[in-house]
């Protein structure tokens, strides 16, 4: 079966029962592609045992770029590409690149950081969210597990697990 | 996660002093003593440089100038670290913060400090006088005197009024005992309110601490200011820099913090402060990591506009430090321990929730911001005659085992916890 198109979505409405759930179900051995909720879930992320993001490793590196560039670009400038005696001091003043390396360490890393977020979300302007259960935005929490990712797993077993771990209902869902 | 319910966790508990700990202090403050003996000896015996400073129009150099010095560095700097202890204590009621409760008291400990250093610092003015204040000259505020000092003169009112200018520093002395006298108020006031809600418990202790806490920040707004003017800036009495209060200030913050964090995992490593977990640490962390980076920000805002303006009255404090074989190479040591390592070792999620990262750049950055003093007091003060040896090593492990000493010994009479404070439970479920 094809990755990524067949589905089987677990309906909760309430969190507590979800978090329990969650734990049960990965606990029984069924890989959950991702659950949706209609708001934060304390916890949730850490009962689905997602790993910490490494988002600050790419602002660090974004920060040392801005600060290597604004370096470079101010000692080009002021020794290289015109150069001014500015209150007596050498061409190459090195406490006064420290305002300007500071900005744009900040500011590249922030934009850096903000880049790689959307790109490793996959929040792009023309990106097509795939809507699994529209009662996700209202009160509903779903619990999507892709089929093809558990294949050691009947459907049924799945669909059963779900239920008696507190679901409502179970569906599924298929995309193009 | 998932620990819904109730927690016991023993409020009653109380830091036992024991004798073993005792020793282990005492025996840094005899090592202290000697390396302290050892280097007046060498300051006597040497005898520092008599001729340079005849020839130079100056008065000869006395070792015990380096003594009072020493005592002034290490008053001002503990000084510092006491009041942050109640500052950082009446901010957690001004914020209403509810995560730090376990560690109220933790804070409020470095307060006992204050009376002593209180009595040390008046004691130390009115012993060092001339050596360590050339504002207090008289001949510099007497017109027909050689020696008139004009731009002292017009400063004189500061420490002299409503006394004639050159007899006694009335204002100054007023200040200094007006500021410890409200400190030790404040402290007390905290923890006679801490004690009654231990007492009698219920929501109306908390209110009363916050309108106190809120008081105190007001005064110590003004009188930490003051005071770094006073008592570090009146050194260099030519020269002046108006964010210099800040400067200070932003000193004694991070060394006040990283007492409390060492503290706080000391006793965490003893087996108190059950319901302190690695969230109560990262946030102390975040507080050592982001306020040594605004110590960075207050000193080098310092720096560089004096650096560009370049205006004499103003670069010569530079100019004293960086050109001098002493004191030109603990500039970059400064801003070394201060700046670059809790910057790049504290950046991590990870070293903010493990005490070893913190128990070293903690311990690190009392050093860093005793050396931070240091440059600020002995340069104007000894001049080429100072440094780093014997005597200021041996000072600060006296000073510094005294103050753990009294700090240690005012924690050991009350319970650790505010049992009572309602924002306990808060507390327990913080999770960052």
């Amino acid at each position: 079966m094809e990755k990524d198109t067949h589905f089987i979505l677990g309906v909760y409405d309430d969190e507590d029962v979800l978090l329990h759930a969650v734990e049960e179900v990965r606990g029984s051995g069924v890989r959950i592609h991702e659950v949706y909720s209609p708001y934060p879930v304390h916890g949730l992320e850490h009962v689905l045992g997602y790993k910490r993001t490494r988002l600050p490793i790419a602002a660090f590196l974004f920060g040392m770029l801005g600060t290597t560039l604004a370096l470079t670009m101010q000692f080009y400038m002021m020794r290289f590409d015109w150069p001014m005696i500015i209150g007596g001091k050498d061409y190459a003043a090195f406490p006064d690149f420290i305002p300007v390396s500071f900005e744009l360490t900040v500011l590249l890393a922030s934009f850096g950081m903000v880049s790689v977020f959307m790109i490793s979300s996959n929040l792009k302007p023309w990106a097509q969210p795939r809507i699994f259960d529209v009662r996700s935005t209202d009160d509903k929490h779903i619990m999507a597990i892709d089929i093809a990712n558990n294949s050691a797993l009947e459907v049924e077993k799945i669909k059963e697990i779900l239920k008696s771990s507190g679901a409502t209902e179970v569906n599924k869902k298929s995309f193009e | 996660m998932a620990h819904h319910g109730e927690q016991h966790y023993n409020l009653e508990q109380r830091f036992d002093f024991t004798a073993a700990t005792k020793k282990s202090i005492m025996t840094v403050l005899v090592i202290g003593a000697i390396l302290l003996g050892i280097g007046i000896v060498l300051a006597m015996t040497g005898g520092g440089h008599h001729e340079e400073a005849g020839e130079a129009g100056g008065h000869a150099f006395h070792w015990y100038e380096r003594l009072y010095a020493n005592l002034w560095i290490n008053n001002v700097f503990f000084t510092g670290i006491a009041i942050v202890g109640v500052f950082f204590f009446a901010i957690q009621f001004a914020a209403q913060a509810g995560w730090s409760t376990p560690l109220l008291r933790v804070m409020l400990s470095f307060g006992n400090w204050l009376p002593i250093a209180g009595i040390l610092m008046i004691a130390t003015f009115f012993l060092a006088n001339h050596d360590l204040f050339h504002w207090t000259h008289a001949y510099l505020f007497d017109k027909n005197d050689p020696q008139y000092d004009s731009i002292i003169d017009g400063k004189g009112s500061f420490f002299y009024w409503p006394m004639e200018k050159g007899t006694f520093p009335i204002f100054y002395v007023a200040r200094m005992v007006i500021f410890f006298g409200f400190w030790v108020f404040f402290f007390n006031k905290f923890k006679q309110i801490s004690a009654q809600e231990d007492q009698l418990g219920g929501t109306s202790h908390w209110f009363k601490m916050r309108s106190w806490a809120a008081y105190f920040l007001v005064f110590f707004a003004v009188s930490s200011s003051i005071s770094a003017w006073d008592w570090v800036m009146s050194i260099d009495t030519h020269w002046f820099s108006t964010l210099f209060g800040w400067y200070v200030f932003a000193s004694w913050f991070v060394s006040g913090l990283s007492a409390i964090t060492l503290l706080t995992i000391f006793l965490k490593g003893k087996g108190y402060l059950e319901m302190i977990n690695q969230n109560h640490i990262h946030d102390l962390g975040k507080f050592v990591f982001g306020f040594s980076i605004f110590w960075t920000y207050l000193w080098f805002s310092q720096f560089l506009l004096i650096y560009y303006a370049n205006i004499p009255e103003e670069t010569v404090y530079f100019v004293e430090r960086l050109t001098s074989d002493v004191y030109g190479p603990f500039i970059f040591v400064n801003i070394g321990l201060n700046f670059f390592l809790p910057f790049l070792v504290l950046m991590t999620r990870d070293a903010k929730r493990h005490g070893i990262f913190l128990k070293v750049v903690c311990s690190i950055l009392l050093v860093g911001h005793w050396i931070d003093f240091f440059l600020m007091i002995q340069p104007g003060t000894l001049g080429h005659n100072g440094g780093i040896g014997f005597m200021e090593v041996g000072m600060f492990l006296v000073y510094g085992s005294l103050v753990t000493l009294v700090v240690l010994g005012g924690l050991a009479k009350k319970n650790l916890i505010a049992k009572n404070h309602p924002m306990l439970e808060e507390s327990y479920h913080h999770h960052i």
